[in-house]
C-alpha cells in the first residue's frame, strides 16, 4: 500500500518558518469604525484601494506586485471587497511609505479603503512584509502589521495580509490563507477515475495526491491539516483511511467487518467518526485515533451516515432514513437522545456542521433538482441557497461563512459527467466557479493555516 | 435446457435495446459467439444466466424479475460448486455519495441473502458497493437510472 498509492508529489513543507511579528509603529486607531456589515446579504461590495507591495526593485518589486494581485483576488473573491483599478491611483507606493495617503484623492476615486504595503528581503535572505491600512472616508489609520518569511511563501504571506484586511473591516476571522482537498475526475462514467488533490483556496499550488489507480471519495481534512480522513477501495475493499499529507503515509482506520465510509474528524481530531455497513444495514462508530478502540453509537436497522460533530464536539448530526425516508438527525456524541432536525419536503443528507456552530448546511434533494440549504441546529431558519440539476457535499470555510460544493449537469448528449467546484456566501449570493485541472467534486475545506 | 437460457437471454438483450431493463438482460457484448462459451465459466453465467438484477428507486427488494434471475443463478452456482462469486450493489445517480454507499450495499445483500435462502452459502460469497460510482448506462434520464440501480453477480 505504501509504496504502491504513496503520495506522488511532496508538498512543500511550510515548517512552521512563518512569523508575526507586531504591527508597525502604529498611530491613534480610529474611533468611527469602517465596517462592512455582513450580517445581512452585501448589496454593494466595499471599495477598496490596493497599492503594489513593490519594494526597492529587482526581485523584491516582482514579489511585492504579486502579492498585491493576490491580495485583491482574495478580496474581490470575498464578494464583499470591490478592488479600484491600480491605473487610477493617484498616489505612489513610495508616497505612502514614506507619508500621509491624500484622503481627497483616494474619495474622489471613490475608495472607501486604502492598503499599502512594502516588501524587503533583508540581509539573512527572509522576506519582510508590511501593510497599513486606511480609512479613507474618515481620514485614519487603521491597521499595521508586520510579517517575515522565506522569500518562496510569498503566497502564503498575501493570503494572511488578505485575512487580516477582511477581519479589521468585517469583524469576522478571513478564511484565505487555507487549502480544500477534494477529488479530481476525468475519464468516462462507467470507469471514472478519481485522485485525491489538493489546492490553495485560490486554485493556485495545485497537487495530485494519488495516482488514480484506486477509487477515492469523500476525503476530509484533519483539525490539524496535517492529516485527510477519505475513503478508498484499494483491494476492492473500501475502508476509510488517513493520509499524511506530510509524509504521503496512508492507513486504514479500524478493524471492521464491513465496507467503512462516510468519515469526519472530531474537533479535537482525536476520533473519526464513521459509518460501516454490514449485512445490509449501516450504522455509525467512532475510531478513538490514540486507542484505536471502536464504538458503535447507532443501532438502528436503517441507513445512518453522514456523520459530522459539532464544533465543541458535544452533538454529531447525521442523516438516517428511519423514519421512512432520508433526514437529518442530531444525538449527542455518545449516540443518546436522538432527534430528528429536518422535517421538510424531499430528502436530506449530508450535513456538516458550521465552524461557529450557528448552522448545519445540507444537501436536499426534492424531485427532479438538487439543492444546498442551511439549518440552524434547533431546526429554524431553513434557506436554500442553490439549486441545480445536481449539487452535493457542501463544506465550510473555517469563519463559517462561505460554503464550497460540487454542481454537474446531466449528461445524457454523450458529455458524460462534469462535476465542478463552486463556493457561495452563506446568504446565496455571489456563486463563483473554483478553478481545477480536472473535474472536481467532494471538496473539503481546511482550517486556518496554523 | 441451455438452449432454453440462450433463446431467454436473446429476448433480453433485445429488451435492453429499447432501454427497458430486463433482469434477465446481462453485460454488453455477450452471446456474439455462443459457440465459444465454456460451460461454468464466467462468461457462461453472463450469457446464460443473467449476472444482474434491477431495483426500484430507493429500493432494495427484489422483484419477481429479480427472483427468476437468482433462481437460475443459484442452481448454476450449484452445478459450480466451487466457484466464488462478489455481489456488487449499485445505484443510480440522483442520491448523494454517501448514502448511494449504503444503499447499494443494502441492494447488495438483498441478492446474497436470496441466495443463501436458495443454498449458496455465504463462504462464497463476497459482497461490495459501488453506490453511484461505476454506472453501467452512462446517461441523465430513468432510462438509464433504471439499468445502473442494480445488483451484479461476478464470478471470480
Amino acid at each position: 500500500m505504501t509504496t504502491k498509492t504513496r503520495l506522488l508529489l511532496k508538498l512543500a513543507g511550510l515548517s512552521g518558518a512563518l512569523l508575526l511579528s507586531l504591527g508597525v509603529a502604529a498611530p491613534q486607531e480610529a474611533r468611527a469604525e469602517l465596517r462592512i456589515d455582513i450580517t445581512r446579504g452585501v448589496a454593494e461590495p466595499l471599495p477598496i484601494a490596493i497599492t503594489s507591495f513593490a519594494g526597492s526593485g529587482g526581485r523584491d518589486a516582482q514579489i511585492g506586485a504579486d502579492i498585491s494581485k493576490v491580495i485583491s483576488a482574495d478580496l474581490e473573491r470575498s464578494g464583499l471587497f470591490r478592488p479600484l483599478d491600480p491605473r487610477g491611483f493617484l498616489q505612489t507606493p513610495d508616497q505612502l511609505r514614506t507619508g500621509e495617503p491624500r484622503y481627497q484623492d483616494w474619495k474622489a476615486l471613490g475608495a472607501q479603503a486604502l492598503v499599502a504595503g512594502n516588501t524587503t528581503t533583508g540581509g539573512d535572505g527572509r522576506m519582510k512584509v508590511d501593510f497599513r491600512l486606511w480609512d479613507v472616508a474618515a481620514g485614519q489609520y487603521m491597521q499595521g502589521l508586520s510579517y517575515s518569511a522565506s522569500p518562496q511563501e510569498w503566497r502564503r504571506i498575501a493570503h494572511i495580509v488578505a485575512d487580516a484586511i477582511y477581519k479589521r473591516l468585517t469583524g469576522e476571522d478571513g478564511y484565505f490563507d487555507t487549502r480544500v482537498v477534494y477529488v479530481a475526475e476525468s475519464g468516462p462514467a462507467n470507469a471514472r477515475k478519481k485522485q485525491l488533490a489538493i489546492m490553495d483556496q485560490d486554485s493556485e499550488n495545485h497537487q495530485f495526491l494519488t495516482d488514480g489507480q484506486t477509487l477515492v471519495l469523500t476525503p476530509r481534512f484533519s483539525p490539524t491539516t496535517q492529516e485527510i480522513t477519505y475513503m478508498s477501495y484499494f483491494n476492492k475493499k473500501p475502508r476509510v483511511y488517513l493520509f499524511n499529507i506530510d509524509t504521503g503515509r496512508q492507513e486504514v482506520l479500524g478493524d471492521f467487518p464491513g465496507m467503512t465510509f462516510a468519515p469526519r474528524f472530531s474537533p479535537d481530531g482525536n476520533k473519526v467518526v464513521m459509518s460501516m455497513a454490514q449485512n445490509g444495514n449501516t450504522d455509525i462508530y467512532t475510531l478513538d485515533l490514540r486507542t484505536r478502540r471502536q464504538t458503535q453509537l447507532t443501532d438502528s436497522p436503517g441507513i445512518d451516515t453522514g456523520p459530522s460533530y459539532s464544533p465543541d464536539g458535544q452533538k454529531i448530526v447525521f442523516e438516517s432514513d428511519r423514519g421512512g425516508s432520508q433526514q437529518l438527525y442530531i444525538m449527542g456524541a455518545d449516540g443518546s437522545g436522538v432527534k430528528r432536525l429536518s422535517f421538510g419536503e424531499g430528502r436530506y443528507g449530508t450535513p456538516v456542521w458550521s465552524p461557529r456552530g450557528d448552522l448545519i448546511a445540507f444537501t436536499r434533494q426534492r424531485g427532479s433538482s438538487f439543492a444546498i440549504g442551511v439549518i440552524r441546529p434547533d431546526g429554524t431558519g431553513e434557506r436554500i441557497l442553490t439549486e441545480s440539476y445536481h449539487v452535493e457535499g457542501p463544506t465550510w470555510a473555517p469563519n463559517g461563512r462561505v460554503l464550497m460544493y460540487f454542481k454537474d449537469l446531466p449528461s445524457g448528449d454523450g458529455r458524460g459527467r462534469n462535476a465542478k467546484l463552486y463556493t457561495i456566501d452563506i446568504t446565496g449570493a455571489n456563486e463563483r466557479r473554483v478553478s481545477t485541472p480536472l473535474d472536481a467534486s467532494d471538496p473539503a475545506w481546511s482550517p486556518l493555516i496554523p | 435446457m441451455r438452449m432454453k437460457f440462450l433463446a431467454l437471454a436473446a429476448v433480453a438483450l433485445l429488451a435492453a435495446c429499447e432501454s427497458t431493463p430486463n433482469d434477465a438482460a446481462n453485460g454488453a457484448n455477450t452471446g456474439a459467439n455462443q459457440s465459444a462459451v465454456r460451460p461454468g465459466s464466467a462468461e457462461d453465467f453472463v450469457v446464460n444466466v443473467g449476472d444482474r438484477v434491477f431495483f426500484g428507486f430507493d429500493r432494495f427488494d427484489l422483484s419477481p424479475e429479480a427472483r427468476a434471475t437468482l433462481d437460475r443463478q443459484a442452481k448454476w452456482l450449484q452445478t459450480y460448486g466451487s466457484v466464488t462469486i462478489t455481489i456488487e450493489g449499485h445505484a443510480d445517480e440522483r442520491g448523494t455519495r454517501e448514502y448511494n454507499l449504503a444503499l447499494g450495499e443494502r441492494r447488495a445483500n438483498s441478492v446474497k441473502n436470496y441466495l443463501a435462502a436458495k443454498g449458496i452459502p455465504a463462504n462464497r460469497v463476497t459482497v461490495v458497493s459501488y453506490g453511484k460510482e461505476r454506472p453501467a448506462v452512462a446517461g441523465s434520464g430513468e432510462a438509464a437510472w433504471s439499468q445502473n440501480r442494480r445488483g451484479v453477480t461476478v464470478v471470480n
